[in-house]
């Protein structure tokens, strides 16, 4: 619990620019469900976990519709533990309903590389074969590296491929909001 | 350096909560309908069984597999062992196929300690060498304890048995001397080796009982061992009905004494020599949990010590 914020991190998003962001999203999902599909909003493993939360409830909210909810943790999917020196700390997955045929939409913080969002597509489909995936994501921050992109964003933010983008919620801060932290320029 | 995992004394206590919390998370595999993941894919481990062995060995087998590595199981019986090649040379090959982990059990107490001299580039796993150690049997009992008690530390241990022969109960003494619980051990003098009463090298935490109705008293968990016959080149007992007559935890004992602790059995139990019967199939012993946790616990630690190893090659 960092209750301060270090100088050199500039807010980009506030929290209620967060928010309404994320309601944007969800009336973008009811929007664009023609079909009644079932629906599971999976959030991944930290920060997707509790944009998932807050998801699923503004749309329970906003529709008549029941919603599945579940975490994705992809610790043991990921592609970069061997250049990590310490032992990757597993946190459990959590998906108490069936994936068949369902129309899954993943939820994370920040879209970067696309790696973490590669390893998602493999965990999911570890426990079974959805309809389709969809992604949401609060902020894009660009520079993929993979063929992976957004079916719904919150913000996009231009970065340098130096600068780190960190999201803090109040779930595990007191502070909310989006920061940039300038990297080296090259 | 190459981590290895031969005795407790390797683990820090932040370690040992660590691999307990990793090997909780790690149940949910084991539940999946797919149950595998790739976390290890490309590695590989070898599982070198010496001495007879089912759920060690199933559980690392399982395990390995279920991360995604390739696990090869050599027994004695199928190895050159048999055609009288020493296990020094035995080691030498394996090293030369450059594993990433090698899983020993073996019957001389010590053997990992040769087996980390002669692999320089293979982390090893002690499965259980002789009368020494078995770490994992310590650790899968302490994930087993946390899972019921629902803590590590402020406990009372009693271990009833033959404790000269047991690696189970030397890596149990020691886990929970490193937690700081209080131990009790029960046994035949001549099943309870002294050097256990030695308050320079063990404190005050150790107590040893030759009655089993003082050593059980208000435990809060009950492990009983397996009498280890074949170990037993001398008679340390007068007779089995002598030992059963005195150490045997029946359902009388337990319910008068002892009614609030779990009972564990790290197998293959004598069923009415350690272990009354009626005892195994009630709800206070976890002789089934202790082998459902043992395939998680050993997961951990196969993701842990190829970690260990890639830190070197980083």
């Amino acid at each position: 619990m960092d209750n301060s914020i270090p100088l050199n991190w500039k807010k980009i998003i506030d929290k209620e620019t967060l928010n309404k962001s994320l309601t944007r999203i969800c009336y973008e999902i009811i929007e664009k469900n023609v079909n009644n599909q079932a629906i599971a909003i999976v959030g991944i493993r930290t920060n997707g976990e509790f944009l998932a939360k807050r998801i699923l409830n503004k749309l329970t909210e906003i529709s008549t519709e029941t919603y599945d909810y579940g975490v994705l943790d992809i610790t043991l999917y990921r592609d970069d533990l061997k250049y990590n020196n310490e032992m990757p700390l597993v946190k459990a997955t959590d998906l108490p309903f069936s994936i068949k045929g369902k129309k899954i939409i993943l939820i994370d913080d920040i879209l970067y590389t696309g790696r973490t969002i590669r390893s998602a597509l493999n965990a999911i489909c570890d426990f079974g074969r959805p309809a389709c995936v969809e992604l949401a994501v609060l902020a894009d921050r660009g520079h993929r590296e993979f063929p992976i992109r957004p079916d719904y964003v919150g913000k996009n933010i231009p970065t340098n491929e130096t600068d780190f983008v960190k999201v803090k919620l109040e779930e595990t801060n007191h502070q909310e909001g989006i920061y940039l932290i300038p990297g080296e320029s090259k | 350096m190459i981590k290895h995992l031969i005795s407790i004394s390797d683990l820090s206590k932040s370690e040992v909560v660590d691999i307990i919390s990793q090997a909780e998370k790690l149940k949910e595999v084991n539940e999946r309908d797919i149950k595998k993941v790739p976390t290890l894919r490309g590695k590989t481990i070898i599982n070198l069984f010496l001495e007879p062995s089912t759920r060690t060995r199933l559980s690392f087998e399982i395990g390995g597999k279920r991360l995604s590595a390739d696990t090869i199981n050599l027994s004695s019986s199928g190895s050159s062992a048999l055609k009288g090649e020493s296990f020094a040379d035995t080691l030498l090959n394996i090293q030369a196929l450059n594993p990433d982990i090698i899983v020993l059990r073996d019957k001389n107490s010590g053997s990992p300690f040769l087996a980390k001299k002669y692999l320089s580039k293979t982390a090893v796993i002690n499965a259980g060498d002789g009368m020494r150690e078995h770490p994992t049997q310590a650790l899968l009992d302490l994930m087993t304890i946390k899972q019921v008690k629902k803590k590590i530390d402020n406990l009372k241990i009693c271990i009833i048995g033959d404790i000269r022969h047991s690696r189970v109960a030397k890596s149990n003494i020691y886990l929970h001397m490193l937690l700081g619980n209080e131990i009790n051990l029960v046994g035949p003098e001549t099943l309870v080796p002294l050097e256990f009463q030695n308050k320079n090298l063990f404190g005050n935490k150790i107590k040893i009982f030759d009655n089993i109705q003082k050593g059980i008293e208000n435990a809060d968990v009950i492990i009983c061992l397996r009498m280890q016959f074949e170990r037993m080149q001398d008679s340390y007992i007068t007779t089995i009905q002598d030992y059963i007559d005195k150490f045997a935890l029946s359902e009388k004992l337990y319910n008068k004494y002892s009614k609030d602790a779990m009972i564990l059995h790290p197998g293959p139990v004598n069923r009415g020599v350690e272990l009354d019967s009626k005892l195994i199939e009630q709800s206070s012993s976890y002789l089934q949990d202790q082998v459902n946790n043992g395939l998680a616990l050993r997961m951990a630690l196969l993701i842990k010590y190829s970690y260990a190893l890639k830190e070197e090659n980083a």
